[in-house]
């Protein structure tokens, strides 16, 4: 009777062994083919407008709203169809995915270096100033992000600049609180209270003895960040209040689909498909390394 | 109790006051002349001052401050330059659309994503568990305006059995509260999931079945209570993110709420309809998260006796 029990017991710890090394590898797998595909992305975004000529304010009448697949007038193949303009999608994708990269880089950097800043500034100061700044982010949050940046992109205008500023300005905080909660119980460390004995300035001491703990964690949050813009970038172009005309972005392709809907239903579907692969890889990568239970973030 | 019901609503008002304020700036920073917007684009100088006379953009920042707040806290935000009516007016005459939107989406969140997130959480590891995880991320990560599109193109066009615009019926009704619904959906699964998957383990969940109590019964009666709270914290944090996506929701399906209204307003420029929407948008977050809190004292016994 015993043995029996002993004998299922150890089965049963021979099925978890067995079942955790499976999931480990398939998690790694997914792992591997979600970091593939954003390398993909970035190698498109780098070289692919070099290779695929597009200017999007061109127009090619005899071409319009060709189905997948079907022969263009001059000859070559448009393997994803054209649009209202006769213009390819596999080029407005390419020249879409540039765009998607600088705004989300630009931002993600923007917003990173704001937040850290102030969250460094308020942990490590703490009292009226800390308050001030937490008052201030909860004032921020009772306008939802999106409808701040479309506030903002519409009362300055429609840029590339104002886009990026304006999705900057939405997205800092989340650097800012953890740049804050670090700093609160790093400030209390024993090298930071030295250097501040040592009488070594409160900046040096941030950028020197505290910024280097927050980085860590900071770079997880960018992947998240990074594909938050990257669809609040593609909402605004497609609520029309985002890109300008003369520039290429997916969501400005799927709203120009939005009138053809009924008669070429690829001008919006394939550059969804482009953004939601992207975004499903990066959040992929992101629940790896924000999961609490790998060994690297549990400290915090 | 009472004491901190009365501290969240005075720190509410403090951050509805700020919002005031936020936008004051934001719209006295922004470059362009208001005056200018007002008067039309063939108005003469004559026309410009009075224009900036009647905005009170000749006083000093304080006292167009001033009036900013009081008119603020009036629900004056001054005339609608498109609508032929004052701007907080068309932006009321909105809400009860984006309310409708919002509160469906929210009932199928917790509607669906309560049951899945139990469900998988409930035997942590099965394959209905694991299964979950990739579902979730991607309700969570595809964006929602492409979502409705490809809802519109399939159950609009291909197949015709929903209108793929405007309101009226419950059937115009299913496929925005859809797509609004779907990342929360997500999130309130995740959410149940682990709180249950981390509960499974507990002493008194142990306890309480070694007492020989149904499994379901466990499950309803001990378990689920204490993996809500997390739920609702969660569902308060999202509730700005939860009206950002109705903003694009109702846009993709022209519902008539605040956030196809809002956005007309920023391609027409009329500024003071974007300022009243923007802030009623503010006051409606603030209000909820209120709510929430209250909820979650009610919910959460160790709270409501601390203070």
């Amino acid at each position: 009777m015993s043995t029996t029990t002993l004998d299922s017991g150890a089965a049963l710890t021979r099925y978890g062994t067995v079942l955790r090394r499976t999931r480990r590898r398939t998690g790694r797998a997914g792992l591997v083919v979600a970091l593939s595909v954003i390398a993909l992305y970035v190698l498109v975004a780098i070289f692919g407008p070099m290779l695929v000529h597009y200017n999007p304010v061109s127009a090619n009448l005899a071409d319009r709203l060709l189905a997948p697949g079907s022969t263009t007038s001059t000859g070559s193949t448009a393997f994803l169809g054209t649009d209202g303009l006769g213009r390819d999608l596999v080029a407005q994708l390419i020249a879409g995915a540039r765009t998607s990269m600088i705004v989300g880089l630009a931002a993600v950097v923007g917003a990173g270096v704001f937040g850290l800043l102030v969250g460094l500034v308020s942990g490590y100061a703490r009292g009226a100033v800390d308050t001030v700044i937490m008052r201030i982010i909860d004032i921020q949050l009772a306008f939802p992000a999106i409808l701040l940046a479309i506030v903002i992109a519409g009362l300055f205008g429609h840029t590339l600049t104002n886009v990026v500023f304006a999705l900057a300005v939405t997205r800092w905080i989340p650097f800012a609180r953890v740049a804050r909660a670090s700093t609160l119980s790093l400030r209390e460390r024993d090298w930071v209270a030295a250097a501040r004995v040592l009488g070594v300035p409160w900046w040096r001491v941030i950028g020197r003895h505290v910024l280097p703990f927050v980085l860590g964690p900071a770079v997880a949050i960018c992947t998240i960040e990074f594909s938050l813009i990257i669809v609040s970038e593609a909402g605004l172009s497609f609520l029309g209040v985002g890109l300008p005309v003369t520039s290429v972005s997916w969501g400005q392709t799927i709203a120009a689909g939005q009138d053809y809907l009924n008669t070429a239903w690829w001008i919006s579907t394939f550059p969804g498909i482009a953004l939601a692969l992207l975004v499903v890889a990066i959040g992929m990568v992101g629940d790896r390394i924000t999961d609490p239970s790998s060994s690297r973030f549990r400290s915090q | 109790m009472g004491r901190l019901v009365l501290r969240r609503l005075a720190v509410g008002l403090l951050v509805l006051w700020g919002a005031v304020t936020l936008m004051f700036l934001l719209v006295r920073v922004a470059p362009g002349d208001p005056a200018a917007v007002l008067a039309g684009a063939s108005a003469t100088p004559d026309q410009l001052a009075a224009a900036r006379e009647s905005l009170g953009l000749n006083d000093s920042l304080p006292v167009q401050y001033l009036h900013y707040v009081t008119g603020a806290f009036r629900l004056d935000f001054g005339q609608s330059t498109t609508l032929a009516q004052p701007a907080m007016s068309a932006v009321l005459g909105h809400t009860a659309g984006s309310l409708q939107l919002i509160g469906a989406a929210t009932l199928l969140a917790i509607a669906i994503g309560l049951p899945l997130g139990t469900v998988a959480g409930w035997k942590p590891g099965t394959r209905r568990d694991t299964l979950i995880s990739p579902v979730t991320l991607g309700m969570q990560s595809i964006p929602n305006f492409w979502i409705g599109i490809m809802f519109i193109l399939l159950f609009a066009g291909t197949w015709r059995l929903l209108p793929s615009a405007g309101a009226g019926d419950v059937q115009h009704l299913i496929l925005p509260a859809v797509t609004l619904a779907l990342p929360f959906t997500a999130i309130v699964a995740r959410l149940t999931r682990s709180g249950v998957a981390a509960s499974t383990t507990d002493a008194y969940v142990q306890t309480a079945r070694s007492k020989g109590i149904p499994e379901r019964r466990v499950l309803v009666g001990h378990v689920l209570g204490n993996s809500l709270l997390p739920v609702v914290t969660v569902v308060g944090l999202q509730i700005g993110a939860l009206i950002g996506g109705d903003v694009v929701v109702e846009n993709v399906f022209s519902w008539p709420g605040i956030g196809s209204l809002l956005v007309n307003a920023v391609n027409n420029r009329d500024y003071n309809v974007v300022q009243a929407a923007a802030l009623l948008i503010a006051a409606i977050v603030v209000l909820l998260n209120l709510c929430v809190d209250l909820v979650y004292l009610r919910l959460d016994p160790r709270i409501r006796t601390e203070s």
